[in-house]
């Protein structure tokens, strides 16, 4: 397969003047993800973008855990379509992957089935007197920030190269299912050949390893996570993964979903406390960064004040070192204005020995 | 069946099985998407009868998977979509173990969206339900207030940031939208049909006992 093959699948994304809509995933697990993607696009690269106060989830987690039918979901989007129009936008941009997927599936669906467009305008008149417009242009964040990637290189600070060796970084990466499973026109590369976030990577420096279980998705499931008795489901796949990995010896993992970005963290975590299994090459894990993190890092963001990723459970310091990033770990877990709030409870993944560890199989 | 991604979703499966191939649910469940296909594909009402009372349709995590790999461009994950949708419409789902879970998800998932406008916030991942979450996480839910208000200063409060506090007025709009697009409805039937089924099954009906027990229960017969 040419190497090139990815550039069958490109897309139009547009260079300014986004309507911003943020992720349920994002903002609990990322919310430094979400603040500095607001920063890179308007203090680094100078474009507009608007931060709405009005919009709401688009549901997709429920309509995905089939609570939420379609009529609905349809009509929450349209609304907030509607709101983008209000605001005066028409370049949509999302902050999930779920929510990207459900934006395409619409689209698609209502030009399909234009009695279905015409049904959805008329239920979202009928339930906030609002009427909309389809958007211009759809993006994912990370489409983005993609489309940006060699403006960031010439801003950037350093690059994804190991300070000690001079070597690039070897990175993971992961799109997720709804980035391009569904419409795989849609994402950069589409499915089969992943580019939307290897293409930073190589603009920054990097090296995108290649591994088996690239495409395999990281075991979200929906209803296969959120219901507690079926996550087997969702670590099982997240260890297929993982396993398929760690012969290539990452030195972290960057993902496009926030679901994903989630997952893969934790659910080392969990495997560690399981099994005693840890993939990284120093005896803890492998991290893993949002798309955003890994932008804010080489543009010189601070790791904790400003990325937030102490609320990773896989410590980041190893990468921060390889970067030739200086950090206080002391202000590692600071609350409100430096308020000293105590720090989690040290785990395997984090190098805790195993004599202190805190057994979930027990 | 009316829904369109019954129609987006099959026409002529060839049976060669490449959604099982690649599908993260079939490699995990006794599950097999190209039968299910199959078996619609049939439009014997028994047989599909007897699909939506059974465990196997609710294994499918909707990744999509099999979408972009099926050589006649179907997709057997819209079918899953389509058939959980009616037979949740119709009350079967309360028959298999799997099925029941959705009152799970209509209480967890489906209420946050109504009462917060999200599908998920902090306070509702609750350490005991989730200790996959790990000890990072327990740090972050006892000290929210310390910890978000730094990445958003909209926290829990109005204004544009995450978690920002999702006003009286658009929880009223979501609220319509669900009432004229059926979506209430969809709740209320899945707490009506659960709480019928939790009476049969010696419940008081679907109460906390009930909710903790879907939520929690693997009979570990579906591998």
């Amino acid at each position: 397969m040419k190497r090139s093959s990815w550039t069958d699948y490109q897309k139009e994304i547009a260079d300014n003047d986004y309507y911003y809509a943020r992720s349920c995933i994002r903002q609990n697990f990322f919310p430094g993800s979400e603040k500095v993607f607001l920063s890179i696009l308007g203090k680094d690269l100078g474009r507009n973008i608007y931060d709405d106060p009005l919009h709401t989830s688009c549901t997709g987690i429920g309509y995905h855990s089939d609570v939420v039918p379609l009529e609905t979901i349809m009509t929450v989007v349209a609304r907030q379509f509607a709101l983008m129009n209000e605001a005066g936008y028409e370049n949509f941009t999302s902050s999930c992957i779920t929510s990207f997927g459900i934006y395409t599936e619409l689209l698609a669906t209502w030009e399909e089935f234009p009695e279905m467009l015409d049904k959805t305008r008329e239920n979202l008149y009928k339930a906030t007197g609002r009427e909309f417009k389809i958007p211009k242009n759809l993006a994912h964040t990370s489409d983005v920030i993609f489309h940006h990637r060699e403006e960031i290189a010439q801003k950037a600070k350093r690059k994804l190269v190991n300070a000690y060796t001079g070597e690039p970084l070897r990175v993971v990466e992961h799109i997720g299912c709804h980035y391009a499973k569904i419409f795989p026109k849609k994402g950069v590369g589409g499915s089969e050949f992943p580019y939307v976030l290897a293409g930073m990577v190589e603009s920054w420096g990097g090296e995108i390893v290649d591994y088996p279980e690239r495409r395999h998705c990281c075991g979200f499931g929906f209803r296969n996570y959120l219901v507690q008795a079926n996550r087997g489901y969702s670590i099982a796949n997240s260890h297929k993964k993982l396993e398929s990995m760690a012969p290539q010896k990452p030195d972290f993992i960057v993902c496009n979903c926030p679901g994903c970005s989630m997952f893969l963290d934790k659910w080392q975590y969990t495997i560690a406390e399981m099994e005693g299994t840890t993939y990284g090459q120093n005896g803890q894990g492998i991290p893993v960064l949002t798309y955003e993190e890994m932008a804010g890092l080489i543009l010189g963001y601070d790791p904790w004040a400003d990325l937030g990723m102490q609320m990773h459970q896989v410590d980041v310091e190893p990468l921060l070192d390889k970067l030739g990033i200086e950090y206080d770990p002391a202000a590692k877990y600071l609350g409100r204005n430096g308020k000293y709030i105590g720090k989690p409870e040290a785990a395997l993944i984090n190098g805790c020995s195993e004599d202190r560890l805190y057994k979930i199989n027990r | 069946m009316e829904d369109v991604r019954m129609k987006e979703g099959l026409s002529a499966c060839m049976n060669c099985g490449v959604c099982t191939a690649v599908c993260p649910a079939a490699a995990f469940y006794n599950y097999d998407p190209r039968q299910i296909v199959s078996i619609v594909q049939t439009r014997d009402d028994e047989a599909i009868e007897e699909l939506l009372k059974s465990e196997e349709i609710w294994y499918c995590g909707e990744c999509m998977s099999c979408r972009p790999r099926c050589p006649r461009g179907n997709t057997p994950g819209y079918v899953i979509q389509a058939l959980r949708t009616l037979s949740q419409k119709l009350g079967y789902f309360v028959e298999s173990e799997k099925g029941r879970q959705q009152l799970a998800l209509k209480r967890t998932v489906g209420d946050n969206i109504l009462r917060t406008g999200y599908c998920l916030v902090p306070t509702a991942i609750k350490p005991e339900l989730h200790p996959e979450q790990g000890t990072v996480w327990r740090w972050i839910f006892d000290h929210d207030q310390e910890i978000y208000p730094q990445y958003s200063e909209a926290y829990n409060k109005s204004g544009s940031g995450a978690l920002r506090r999702t006003s009286d007025e658009t929880l009223e709009e979501l609220r319509r939208i669900f009432d004229i697009t059926g979506g209430t409805e969809m709740f209320d039937s899945i707490e009506r049909f659960s709480d019928q089924k939790a009476k049969q099954m010696g419940y008081e009906g679907a109460d906390e006992e009930y909710f903790l027990d879907v939520y929690t229960r693997n009979s570990n017969e579906h591998y």
